[in-house]
C-alpha cells in the first residue's frame, strides 16, 4: 500500500539558513509518524511543506496519493492542521470558529452548525460554545484548535507540536483523542519535542537534526540501536549482595555493578522481560530477599542525546526528569562508586 | 469524550468542492461575517472611527469654517459646511485604508493565517473577505456621520436619487481604498506599524484637494496635482450630486467630469490593488 504521506529529498533555504536539508520520510496508512527534534531542527518547515503553506526549494511530497507541489487545492480538503499555536479568531465563540471552517470547506451552513456542535460536545467544550475563545483556557484553545482540524475528518492529519505548553492533565486528555483518532484509520505525522509523547503516540519515530532525518525506527529499535539493556535491583540486606550476584552471573553480559551502600546491583542482560523473570526465579530460589527489580531499558531521551549529540530543550522544562546522561556514561559511574 | 459522542465525531463525510467564482464570492462572504463579527465584539473600533470624522465636522464647520473664504459665496460658517462635507464624507471613507492594513497585518501574526492557507477556500477570500467587511463599516459610518451633518446644517439640494448616487460614489471609493490597505496589511506584518503606514500617506493625499479648500488658492503647479488626485474627483462628484456646489465648478478636466473620473480610478485601484495583494498573499507567510 502506498504511503499516505511521502517526502523525498526536501530543501528550504531561509537566507543563509538551510532548514530543510535533504528531508526523505513516508508514513503508512493509518499509523503515526513521530518527528522528533530540537528547535530549529525543521520539524515545522517539514509540516508547512507538507501542508502546501510552504513550497521548497526541491524535492517532491506526495499526501494521500496526490501531488503537493501540483495540487495543493486538493492536498487542502484532503489534510488537516492543528499548529504550534492555537489558530482559532479569538474574537469569535467556539461554536463561530468551528461553523466558518466547516462553511469554508464548503460545507452547508447547517451541515456547518451540526458538525461544529459534534465537535464540541467530543471535546467537552459544549458549556463553553458560546463564550468567544479569549475567554478560553490553553488547553480549551488547543482543544478547539484540534476541533477545527478535524471538521471534515480528513484522512491525514499534521500535528505540529499539539501540546506544547500544555499541563499533564490537558496533554493526557489530548493524547487521548489523538489516540481515537489514530484507532478510526487516520494517517498521523506530529511532531514534539516531548519524548514520552513520541514513545506513546507513535508507532514509528524519525529524529531530525539541522533540517535532516538522522534516524528512523520504533522507539524499542532506536533504543535497542544504542542499547544499554540491564537489570536493576535492590536486596534487603547487604550480605544478601554476593549471593545476588552469583544468582545473575549467568545471565549478565559484562561485569554487574555494585553500589553497597544502597545495596542496589546493576547487571547489563538483553532477552527482555523472560530474562526477568528467570532472575526473579533464580533469586528466590536462592532465598534473596528483594526490595525492588526492574528491567531498565534506555528512555528516548538517552537515544537522543547519542544521535543528535545534544540534550532535548525540554529536558530541563520537563522539571529534569528526563535523566541527560547516555547509557554507557551511568554505567561507568556506576562502576565507579561500586569499587 | 463519550463513545456515543466520538462515532459522531467522526461520522462527517467530505463535502464536494464546489469551483469559481461562485465559490469564491462564498468564501469572501464566510470570511467577511467573521470580521463583522470581531467588530460586534470590538464596538471600540467602530466608536473610534467614528469620533474621527464626527470632530472634523465640528472643528472645520464651527473653528475654521468663517476663515475659509469660498469662491463665488457669501462667507459664513453655513456656506462652508455646504462645501466641506463632501470633502469629510471623502476622507473618512479612505481611512478604510487604516482598518483593512491593520486587521490584515493582525491576521498574518497570528496562525489564523496558516488555517486559512490550509484550507481548501479561494485564495483571495481572506482579502476580499476583510474587504467586504470594511465596506459594510464604512457604510455605517456614512450614515452616522451624514446624521450628524444634517443636525449642524448640512443639507442635500438636488434629491435624494442623486445623494444616493453619491454615496454610491463614497462608498466605491472605500473599497478601492481598503484594497490598498490590504497590501499594506501584507507588508508590514505588525498591525501597529500598519495603522500608522496606512495612515500617514492619507493625509497629504486627502489635503491635496479640493476636500478642505478650493484648488484656486494653491500655488499654479499643486493645483494639477490636486485636480487630478482621485480624490478630489470622488469630492466633486459628492458636491454636484449633493447640490452642495459653492459658485462655479473649475474649469479643469476632471473637476467638469469629476463622476466619470471618480469611478475610473476606484476600479482602476480596486483592480491593481487587489490583483497585487491577491499576489502577496498567496506568496506571504513563504
Amino acid at each position: 500500500m502506498a504511503p499516505a504521506i511521502q517526502a523525498e529529498n526536501l530543501v528550504k533555504t531561509f537566507g543563509d539558513v538551510r532548514a530543510l536539508d535533504g528531508v526523505s520520510l513516508d508514513v503508512p496508512e493509518g499509523t503515526v509518524l513521530g518527528l522528533l527534534g530540537p528547535n530549529g531542527a525543521g520539524k515545522t518547515t517539514t509540516v508547512r511543506v507538507l501542508t502546501t503553506l510552504l513550497r521548497p526549494d526541491s524535492g517532491r511530497a506526495v499526501v494521500a496519493g496526490v501531488d503537493v507541489l501540483e495540487h495543493p487545492d486538493r492536498v487542502r480538503s484532503l489534510i488537516g492542521l492543528s499548529g504550534q499555536y492555537a489558530a482559532v479568531d479569538e474574537y469569535l465563540t467556539g461554536f463561530e470558529n468551528l461553523t466558518m471552517v466547516g462553511e469554508l470547506y464548503q460545507m452547508s451552513a447547517r451541515a456547518a452548525k451540526a458538525r461544529a456542535l459534534e465537535l464540541l460536545e467530543w471535546f467537552n467544550l459544549t458549556e463553553a460554545k458560546n463564550r468567544t475563545a479569549k475567554t478560553y483556557s490553553g488547553g480549551m484553545r488547543r482543544r478547539l484548535d484540534l476541533a477545527a482540524a478535524l471538521v471534515v475528518r480528513p484522512p491525514v492529519m499534521f500535528l505540529d507540536e499539539p501540546t506544547t505548553g500544555l499541563d499533564p492533565r490537558n496533554r493526557l486528555a489530548l493524547w487521548e483523542v489523538i489516540e481515537t483518532l489514530v484507532e478510526q484509520g487516520t494517517t498521523l505525522l506530529l511532531t514534539t519535542q516531548y519524548l514520552e509523547e513520541a514513545d506513546r503516540l507513535a508507532h514509528d519515530i524519525a529524529v531530525v537534526d539541522h533540517g535532516r532525518v538522522i534516524a528512523r525506527g520504533t522507539a524499542d529499535q532506536l533504543k535497542a540501536q544504542i542499547g544499554g539493556e540491564r537489570i536493576e535491583l535492590v536486596v534487603h540486606e547487604p550480605g544478601e549482595i554476593a549471593d545476588a550476584v552469583a544468582a545473575l552471573s549467568r545471565y549478565a553480559l559484562g561485569e554487574p555493578t555494585v553500589e553497597r551502600n544502597t545495596r542496589k546491583i546493576t547487571v547489563p542482560v538483553s532477552g527482555g522481560a523472560r530474562v526477568l523473570a528467570d532472575a526473579i526465579r533464580e533469586l528466590d530460589g536462592r532465598g534473596v530477599e528483594i526490595d525492588d527489580i526492574g528491567l531498565r531499558r534506555p528512555t528516548l531521551d538517552d537515544v537522543f542525546l547519542t544521535l543528535t549529540g545534544h540534550v532535548a530543550e525540554t529536558a530541563e522544562e520537563n522539571g529534569a526528569e528526563a535523566d541527560v546522561r547516555g547509557p554507557e556514561e551511568q554505567q561507568a559511574v556506576a562502576a565507579g562508586k561500586g569499587q | 469524550m463519550t463513545t456515543t459522542a466520538t462515532e459522531h465525531a467522526i461520522g462527517a463525510a467530505m463535502p464536494a468542492r464546489r469551483r469559481g467564482p461562485a465559490a469564491t464570492l462564498h468564501d469572501s462572504w464566510v470570511v467577511a461575517k467573521r470580521n463583522l463579527r470581531r467588530m460586534t465584539r470590538i464596538p471600540e473600533i467602530v466608536v473610534f472611527g467614528l469620533m474621527q470624522p464626527v470632530m472634523f465636522v465640528l472643528l472645520f464647520s464651527y473653528v475654521m469654517g468663517g476663515a475659509i473664504k469660498i469662491p463665488g459665496a457669501n462667507s459664513s460658517s453655513h456656506t462652508y459646511i455646504q462645501f466641506l462635507m463632501a470633502g469629510i464624507f471623502a476622507q473618512t471613507v479612505t481611512f478604510a485604508v487604516a482598518g483593512a492594513s491593520a486587521g490584515i497585518a493582525e491576521d498574518m501574526t497570528k496562525g489564523l493565517v496558516d488555517r486559512f492557507r490550509s484550507l481548501p477556500m479561494a485564495r483571495s477570500a481572506v482579502l476580499a473577505g476583510r474587504t467586504l467587511a470594511d465596506l459594510c463599516q464604512t457604510a455605517f459610518t456614512l450614515v452616522v456621520l451624514g446624521l450628524v451633518a444634517l443636525l449642524v446644517g448640512w443639507r442635500i439640494h438636488d434629491g435624494v436619487l442623486k445623494a444616493l448616487g453619491a454615496f454610491g460614489l463614497l462608498l466605491l471609493l472605500g473599497y478601492a481604498f481598503s484594497w490598498i490597505g490590504a497590501l499594506i496589511g501584507l507588508s508590514v506584518r505588525s498591525p501597529e506599524a500598519a495603522t500608522s503606514a496606512g495612515l500617514i500617506w492619507l493625509f497629504p493625499l486627502t489635503f491635496v484637494s479640493n476636500a478642505f479648500v478650493p484648488v484656486t488658492s494653491m500655488p499654479g503647479w499643486l493645483q494639477g496635482v490636486a485636480y487630478w488626485n482621485p480624490f478630489s474627483a470622488t469630492v466633486q462628484a459628492c458636491r454636484d450630486l449633493f447640490g452642495n456646489q459653492v459658485g462655479p465648478v473649475d474649469s479643469a478636466w476632471p473637476m467638469q467630469h469629476a463622476a466619470l473620473v471618480s469611478v475610473l480610478w476606484s476600479v482602476v485601484i480596486t483592480a491593481v490593488f487587489s490583483w497585487l495583494s491577491v499576489r502577496k498573499y498567496r506568496s506571504a507567510a513563504g
